[in-house]
């Protein structure tokens, strides 16, 4: 019997383009109902990761488990456990966002679509614009909608592949709070980001992935006490301009 | 995998009904695959017609709904790769093949759409036909035929269709094979006949797909027998199907790897 604590286990994971190696063994676990962040810059090979364990890239060696299953060898299993919000939101643009969210239900074979749907657009704050098309949503909505469609049928396993990459303070915002609220509820969730603060903010262990391994895993703590320890200076604390922003268009960060 | 057979068909339904309602609520969609093939249809009748000599007798719009179904269908299936090619690009690809779904329900969703459509679209300009004199003698099994062909050349270019839409880089290559498609009617027998033609572009139309067809449905149409017509146009289309659908999967598997 494998064990079943962690919800995504990586060994050895080795993935190259062409002769470029871009993963040369990767290795880490996710515990179950954590949140996990794959740190790295861009090209460092965060998304080939999560097109891995999403089953959409086979990878060169190494395994990878995802909610138990082996990724490549037992895909479809592993897909059951499993949900995608890639680097763009994978929204239908021409449906409304009711549309789209049935459309994930049916497909995912769930009885109710309708009423899973409605649940979905109530919790993420759509229910006003859900019979609009999603081509007439801000990029927050659009990424909100796009987590909504991902949670449809609970998946164990949720990846979050740069949610806020090209959204704006308050859309970063909104995501940040649906990924606490995710946490909160006891799914895995699984993101990669490029920003350090948002791994600070929202990850319950952080890895990071640099020339093709991780050289890095713990949790935040952990991760401080591996660096000289903090020095203590006092200094004015001037307010950041994205803390101006928000202040000025009357949006707080609720913590 | 023994859930796999009801799951494709359920989730196919599903894919089918999605990109419908894509093409419903696309005024450009409808407007270029139904409103310009009749458009054109209405340009050869009433504007060249009258000097157009077919030599067949009967009226022209007869001899020229053939051709004009083919090239609705040339600008329906343009569509299709479009449509593909936004879910690639934008994602929901990757959505759908990271669920626990029937991989094929996803190209096949987008085939059936193509069938679907365009047959509603060739009956529109069917229908108009009859508006404007097209009157035909053939019986239901001479238009179960015409259907049968229709329905397998729609087959055959959504299969090209799916390649394009797979392997462009952009929406315009998604959508620029079909040009040759839709020309390709223009140097065929479906708007004039090839006896008039200065002697290689008379051996390329009398020997290009295109031809065969056309004269496959004028002949049901007009109640006559099709002859050896029918079985040049089967062979191209069966031909050229095998090919496509074989290619499709191909590059399918490769997007996949």
């Amino acid at each position: 019997m494998p064990t079943q604590e962690f919800a995504v286990s990586v060994r050895g994971l080795t993935k190259s383009y062409s002769g470029t190696p871009v993963l040369s063994g990767v290795d880490f676990e996710v515990e179950k109902g954590s949140v996990f962040a794959l740190l790295g810059s861009n090209g460092a090979g965060k998304t080939t990761t999560v097109r891995i364990l999403s089953t959409l890239l086979r990878p060169d060696g190494g395994t990878a488990l995802v909610g138990g299953y082996d990724a490549v060898s037992n895909a479809g299993e592993a897909r059951a456990s499993i949900s995608l919000t890639g680097q763009f939101a994978a929204v239908d643009e021409i449906l409304t966002g009711r549309e789209n969210l049935i459309l994930i239900a049916k497909l995912r074979h769930l009885p109710q679509p309708r009423r899973i749907a409605d649940e979905l657009l109530e919790r993420f704050g759509l229910t006003e614009a859900a019979d609009r098309r999603v081509s007439t949503y801000s990029g927050g909505m659009r990424r909100r909608l796009d987590i909504a469609m991902s949670l449809v049928g609970s998946p164990q396993v949720v990846f979050l592949d740069e949610p806020t990459t090209g959204l704006d303070p308050k859309g970063r915002l909104e995501v940040w709070k649906t990924v606490r609220q995710l946490a909160g509820g006891g799914t895995t969730v699984f993101l990669t980001t490029q920003y350090l603060e948002e791994a600070e903010q929202l990850a319950d262990r952080i890895a990071i992935l640099h020339g093709g391994t991780i050289i890095a895993n713990g949790t935040l703590a952990q991760l401080r006490e591996m660096f000289p320890p903090a020095k203590v200076e006092y200094i004015e604390k001037q307010p950041t301009l994205e803390e101006i922003f928000l202040a000025i268009t009357g949006h707080k960060e609720e913590k | 995998m023994d859930t796999a057979k009801p799951r494709f068909l359920s989730d196919t339904t599903v894919m089918l009904g999605r990109s419908m309602r894509h093409i419903f609520r696309s005024l450009d969609t409808i407007i270029t695959v139904t409103i310009m093939p009749i458009a054109f249809m209405l340009l050869f009748v009433y504007v060249f017609g009258g000097a157009i000599r077919t030599g067949t007798g009967g009226s022209y719009v007869n001899y020229l709904l053939p051709g004009i179904l083919l090239i609705a269908i040339g600008t329906g299936i343009s569509y299709t790769a479009v449509r593909l090619f936004t879910d690639k690009q934008g994602g929901l690809f990757d959505r759908f093949r990271s669920m626990p779904i029937a991989p094929s329900s996803l190209l096949w969703g987008h085939v059936l759409t193509s069938l679907v459509s365009n047959f509603i679209s060739l009956i529109v300009i069917v229908l108009t036909a009859l508006l404007i004199g097209f009157r035909s003698p053939a019986g239901p099994l001479a238009w179960l035929a015409v259907i049968g062909i229709l329905a397998l050349f729609t087959l055959t270019l959504t299969w090209v269709a799916v390649i394009a839409g797979l392997s462009a880089g952009s929406v315009d290559g998604a959508s620029a094979f079909s040009y040759p498609v839709i020309f390709l009617p223009f140097i065929s027998s479906a708007f004039v006949p090839t006896d008039s033609m200065p002697g290689p572009v008379r051996v390329f139309a009398e020997h290009q797909p295109v031809t065969s067809i056309v004269e496959t449905l004028r002949a049901l149409l007009s109640g006559e027998p099709a002859g050896g017509d029918i079985r040049i146009a089967l062979a191209w289309c069966a031909g050229i199907l095998v090919v496509a659908y074989v290619l499709a999967m191909r590059v399918y598997k490769r997007r996949i790897g």
